[in-house]
């Protein structure tokens, strides 16, 4: 097929200064409207030309969307906050440094400087015959071709593959779960919260999405509750490229001790499945137990069960199981093991 | 807006992968309007059914009170079977009206109890049944004749009673035969395409164009199934039919029912030391 880089398809752009007139912008439009964040995802889309959106809303121009505020119960990050606003941010440091952590490790500088929180959550797989603007699966065809004898598919999920094998890329998104953040989302019959675990959507669910939002909502804002603020947290990406890249795999964990035990624990991981994925299983084994290398083994083999590796992704299962392991363990058990 | 959904294959290839969605109301509206229509007819415009009388034989005279029609296998394949129909109506289309649920996996299962209980359908009425009671002869092909004459206003003879199936049930199972296999035969291929415990995936076992007019045909007969399984649903709860419909639940048919919509003769009834047996069930 023919694609033409760099020389975007003509499309309408509002750029709305409210939630409520972005919102109505977005109802109106339906499908034929793209939400325009950071703009780092959205573009790749339009250079491409494999989507031709009629409407594009910026919503760069609403202020209510940016910025950390403290509220009563911890704090609300707006979508449009950029992820080196928050990683810079004092109390998100102080409080809630795994997502500090998360955001500082997403891409490069300038891609922060420019990338949101929102945009970061809710970006679109990176599976490249996807990308490419191949009829798959989660573009509305039949067929995966990243799971296939010869797709190339080393970045590809292990859990959860429902004939789409595409994973979630966010770095953001595991530490949200893991510190049991809720996402405020706008719909045409107003607003609502949703766990940040629930915001994800599964190929098994809904092969063409990978979050909850439709034509007519938009992501608004992040709240994150101060229940697991200053708790132990740990947060690990694994790329090929330190430089900057997209996750191969990310864990992020927060964990409250007693003495050495494990009183209770939050654990997710990206990239190994079209959406986060809180390790509910693994958190309940380990809760009581000591923090220890032993417990920490024990978690990383629990997590991976059920994993099933494509022809090229296979190193992903005991990287997981190393990565949990880590996660459980904490600090110096990471140091320990590496 | 057409019927298909096309794309462009990653070798540049034009080609369809689905049918287009809409056809599911359409099918859906379809089945509604012929049952809204039918119901009409029936009340205010069709006549009495009339039949050729026949001399009654003194063997009629010795029939069971209960005729016997559908056995035990017979009726466990049929509810097994429309509980796998509607699993995989139900599994197809929700999704696709916004129900979201992990389908896939509900769907497959669901294709491989109808192909089981068709498989074991087609063993059974070919070698326990009369296998040739479903499908139309000679008789019922100058009856139907003969009765489109009388709806006309000719005249024609009265058309005799019926076989144990009457035409339109005998065409009703054939053109769900011919859906249920195009589903079925696409289905199991379409099976190499998602995870399952039968086959290893290979989704280049076709071309794209193959593959593409297999879903396409697989869509066309699924939504063909809706308007075929709300006619036959409405069917089966019309008054005049409840008699059969009860057959299906309890075997048997009243002798009164038999007698004054069945033919005896071509549909023969043996008598057994205590109760029939039916010929064909």
């Amino acid at each position: 097929m023919a694609v033409i880089r760099d020389v975007m398809p003509a499309f309408q752009l509002y750029q709305p200064s409210s939630v409520a007139d972005a919102q109505r912008l977005l109802e109106q439009n339906g499908p034929d409207a793209l939400v325009l964040a950071g703009g780092l995802d959205s573009m790749d889309w339009l250079k491409d030309r494999i989507r031709k959106p009629k409407v594009v809303v910026d919503l760069g121009a609403i202020d209510e969307l940016k910025g950390i505020r403290q509220t009563a119960d911890g704090v609300e990050i707006g979508a449009m906050t950029t992820l080196t606003e928050i990683a810079q941010n004092s109390v998100i440091r102080k409080k809630y440094a795994l997502l500090a952590q998360a955001a500082e490790v997403v891409a490069s500088p300038q891609i922060r400087n420019q990338g949101t929180i929102g945009g970061n959550l809710s970006q679109d797989t990176r599976c490249w015959y996807y990308r490419a603007g191949w009829p798959c699966y989660r573009a509305g065809g039949n067929i995966c071709y990243a799971d296939t004898p010869v797709g190339r598919n080393r970045e590809h999920a292990i859990l959860h593959a429902e004939r789409c094998v595409a994973v979630n890329p966010s770095d953001t998104a595991p530490a949200c779960i893991a510190l049991d953040a809720k996402f405020v989302v706008a719909t045409p019959k107003g607003q609502g919260t949703i766990d940040a675990e629930d915001y994800f959507v599964g190929p098994d669910l809904d092969i063409t999405r990978m979050n909850i939002l439709r034509p007519g909502t938009l992501l608004t804002a992040i709240r994150i509750p101060s229940a697991w603020a200053e708790a132990d947290f740990y947060f690990e990406k694994v790329r090929d490229r330190n430089v900057w890249d997209f996750p191969l795999m990310n864990v992020a964990s927060a964990t409250k001790s007693s003495g050495n035990t494990i009183q209770n624990i939050r654990i997710a991981v990206n990239a190994v499945a079209a959406r986060p994925l809180r390790l509910k299983m693994v958190e309940d084994s380990v809760r009581g137990k000591p923090r220890s290398a032993a417990t920490g083994e024990a978690a990383g083999k629990l997590a991976v069960e059920g994993a099933v590796p494509l022809q090229f992704n296979a190193y992903k299962i005991p990287l997981m199981r190393n990565l949990v392991k880590r996660a459980v363990g904490g600090v110096q058990e990471a140091a320990w093991a590496s | 807006m057409g019927i298909l959904e096309w794309a462009t294959s990653p070798l540049g290839q034009r080609v369809p992968i689905h049918i287009a969605w809409f056809l599911i109301w359409v099918a859906a509206i379809a089945g509604l309007i012929f049952l809204i229509v039918h119901a009409v007819y029936v009340r205010y415009f069709a006549r009495e059914k009339e039949f050729r009388v026949e001399m009654s034989s003194s063997s009629t005279l010795q029939l069971p009170a209960r005729i016997p029609r559908h056995s035990l296998a017979a009726r466990l394949f049929h509810w097994i079977m429309a509980a796998a129909m509607f699993g995989l109506l139900f599994t197809a289309f929700l999704p696709k009206l916004g129900v979201e649920f992990n389908w896939v996996t509900y769907h497959w299962i669901a294709g491989t109890v109808l192909t089981a209980s068709i498989v074991f359908h087609v063993i059974h009425a070919s070698f326990y049944l009369d296998f040739w009671s479903i499908w139309p002869d000679r008789s019922d092909l100058e009856d139907a004749r003969t009765r489109v004459q009388r709806f006309l206003g000719k005249s024609a003879a009265l058309p005799r009673k019926f076989a144990k199936y009457p035409l339109e049930n005998k065409l009703y199972h054939g053109v769900v035969m011919l859906s249920g296999l195009a589903v079925i035969v696409t289905g199991i291929f379409m099976m190499f395409r998602v995870r399952t415990i039968f086959f290893p995936r290979n989704p280049y076992l076709f071309s794209d164009m193959t593959w593409g007019m297999m879903y396409v045909l697989h869509g066309l007969a699924g939504v063909g199934l809706i308007t075929l399984t709300i006619v036959h649903v409405y069917f089966a709860v019309r008054p005049e039919k409840l008699p059969i419909t009860a057959s299906m639940l309890v075997g048997t048919m009243s002798r009164e029912f038999y007698l004054k919509e069945h033919d005896p003769e071509r549909w023969v009834i043996e008598r057994g030391p205590e109760r029939g047996t039916a010929n064909g069930d």
